[in-house]
């Protein structure tokens, strides 16, 4: 199922690799937001902080491409969205918990496509009057119970040909039970609203996590 | 996703973010002629308004004359969103733990000193006052008139002078005193209603676990919510018990079980040679509680079921008592 080619060809435009301080990173281009290695406009994307970065290392094809219009559901303090903002098109992020907006309104002073959103991912009619229906894809971090659950009533968003990228917490969903049953579980709850395309687990960045790639059926 | 929209209700564009107030349903030419929205009532919509389902907004809001182009409409949802967050972000900071930790502190302050004016009231209430005994429970009980034994008995003998027609200077001023202290422990009951109010906007799972006051000590003890979230639970669970603590580091004493979590039900209820055991496990979650409080901020309900079971088993262990 995992998907694994040649790194480079899976970049969307406006994401490479370069060479931050010896080390080699994903980087994308824009306003440094929490105090990452920066090469000129570029900044380096840390796939230990970011699970979209862990995805996109693995050698997972996201799909995403530079321009594409992108709802990101568990914004959280915007270090994610902020390197989304950087290559994609108008980004809508939305986060429930206030606390870490502040940090994400930072992040969107300098994005002028990025679009701040106080909401809870699991009821979509609260954004929907805001949020356009086709977008491209919807990047999904959200760490409750019933990942597969938001994902399917955001799949309304989505364009026919659009891309879930997903990563799944095993602990968000039930902290006792082995990652690998909550994953098959989450899987089969996808296949209802979903054709998984490609799949990895995120070690050595983030421990009991999944990261998919689902289009809608 | 097939034909999910299909089915379900399908958004109109006067459901849009920007479509004016009061606009004729549906008809996408009508919303241009509706009254104007200002930038805050753009705001307001954003954060309160819904939608049954997406639409292609940005070309709606060309269409019906909102916008210029998409990117004059990016720009118009750029600064409503911003200001929306903001405006969200903004009331939630006016209940942020700083201002717990404030009202928690100042809710002890004046109930300390609304206690010390009180025993001062007594003592000289009492040489002033205590032959005419007077129409309350102080002349039913001369000794509780003039030697309160607690703070409550302080604060109500206070409050029973307070309302007295002084005789000449010198009961004028144990009678204004007395007023002070009536006063004075009515504030510190209108600080803690406060906190009872907000511990659970601020820290939610700790305030529900720990309940609202003795999560206010807690982040008052650790000088926020962040820093209470950043310490072992080790520590959550002595916090408040620093003299002990260190006394059991000079090799004096031995190590305290607990601190301010004393006060909880789960502890100050258990059999005391589970007390330790019941100490440990609360602080531990506890602990887990103001993590997810400070780094996430959603409720977890899971939490409060985990620690009821874990307590469950630590009192069965002593067949029923604490119960």
């Amino acid at each position: 199922m995992v998907t694994v080619s040649d790194a480079d060809t899976t970049l969307p435009d406006g994401v490479q690799r370069r060479t931050f301080e010896g080390k080699e990173s994903l980087a994308t281009r824009g306003e440094p937001v929490y105090g990452e290695p920066t090469d000129g406009s570029w900044r380096a994307w840390d796939p230990h902080r970011s699970k979209l970065a862990a995805t996109i290392e693995s050698g997972l094809d996201t799909g995403l491409a530079a321009d594409d219009t992108v709802l990101y559901l568990g914004a959280a303090n915007g270090t994610t969205v902020g390197h989304v903002a950087d290559f994609a098109g108008r980004t809508y992020a939305v986060e429930f918990a206030p606390r870490p907006v502040r940090d994400l309104l930072d992040v969107c002073e300098t994005r002028p496509r990025l679009f701040p959103l106080l909401k809870d991912a699991r009821e979509p009619a609260t954004y929907a009057h805001v949020v356009e229906s086709n977008v491209d894809a919807v990047v999904q971090d959200v760490a409750t119970r019933g990942q597969a659950a938001v994902a399917a009533r955001n799949a309304q968003f989505l364009a026919d040909d659009g891309r879930l990228v997903l990563a799944i917490k095993a602990r968000s969903e039930d902290v006792a039970r082995e990652p690998q049953a909550v994953f098959e579980d989450v899987r089969a709850e996808l296949r209802e609203t979903f054709e998984i395309l490609a799949e990895t687990r995120l070690e050595p960045f983030h421990d009991d996590h999944l990261a998919l790639v689902a289009r809608p059926r | 996703m097939t034909d999910d929209t299909a089915d379900d209700d399908t958004a109109t564009a006067s459901d849009a973010w920007f479509a004016a107030e009061g606009a004729a349903s549906a008809e996408t030419e009508d919303l241009a002629e509706g009254a104007a929205l200002g930038a805050d009532d753009l705001a307001r919509r954003v954060r309160e308004g819904s939608a049954p389902a997406p639409d292609d907004w940005p070309t709606v809001a060309v269409e019906t004359g909102f916008a210029d182009d998409e990117t004059d409409y990016e720009s118009a949802l750029r600064e409503a969103t911003l200001a929306a967050a903001r405006a969200t972000v903004r009331e939630r900071e006016r209940a942020d733990d700083q201002q717990l930790i404030h009202a928690i502190r100042a809710a002890d302050d004046a109930r300390r000193t609304a206690n010390e004016l009180a025993e001062r009231v007594a003592e000289w209430g009492g040489s002033l006052f205590e032959l005419d005994g007077g129409p309350d429970h102080a002349g039913d009980e001369p000794e509780a008139a003039t030697a309160p034994d607690t703070a409550d008995a302080g604060v109500a003998y206070a409050r029973s002078l307070a309302d007295r027609d002084p005789d000449g200077p010198t009961e004028a001023h144990v009678v204004s005193l007395a007023k002070r202290v009536a006063t004075l422990a009515d504030e510190a009951d209108r600080l803690e209603a406060y906190v009872e109010d907000h511990a659970p906007v601020v820290a939610p799972n700790l305030a529900a676990m720990a309940g609202a006051t003795l999560a206010a000590r807690l982040c008052s003890l650790a000088g926020g919510l962040e820093q209470l979230a950043k310490k072992p639970s080790g520590t959550l669970q002595v916090l408040g018990a620093e003299d002990a603590l260190f006394a059991h580091l000079r090799g004096d004493a031995p190590s305290p079980k607990h601190g301010v979590i004393y006060t909880h039900d789960y502890v100050r209820n258990t059999h005391p040679a589970e007390g330790g055991s019941a100490a440990r496990a609360l602080a531990g979650k506890l602990t887990i509680a103001a993590r997810v409080d400070h780094y996430s901020g959603d409720r977890r309900p899971e939490l409060e079921e985990e620690l009821d079971d874990r307590m469950a088993t630590i009192r069965a262990r002593r067949g029923g008592d604490g119960e």
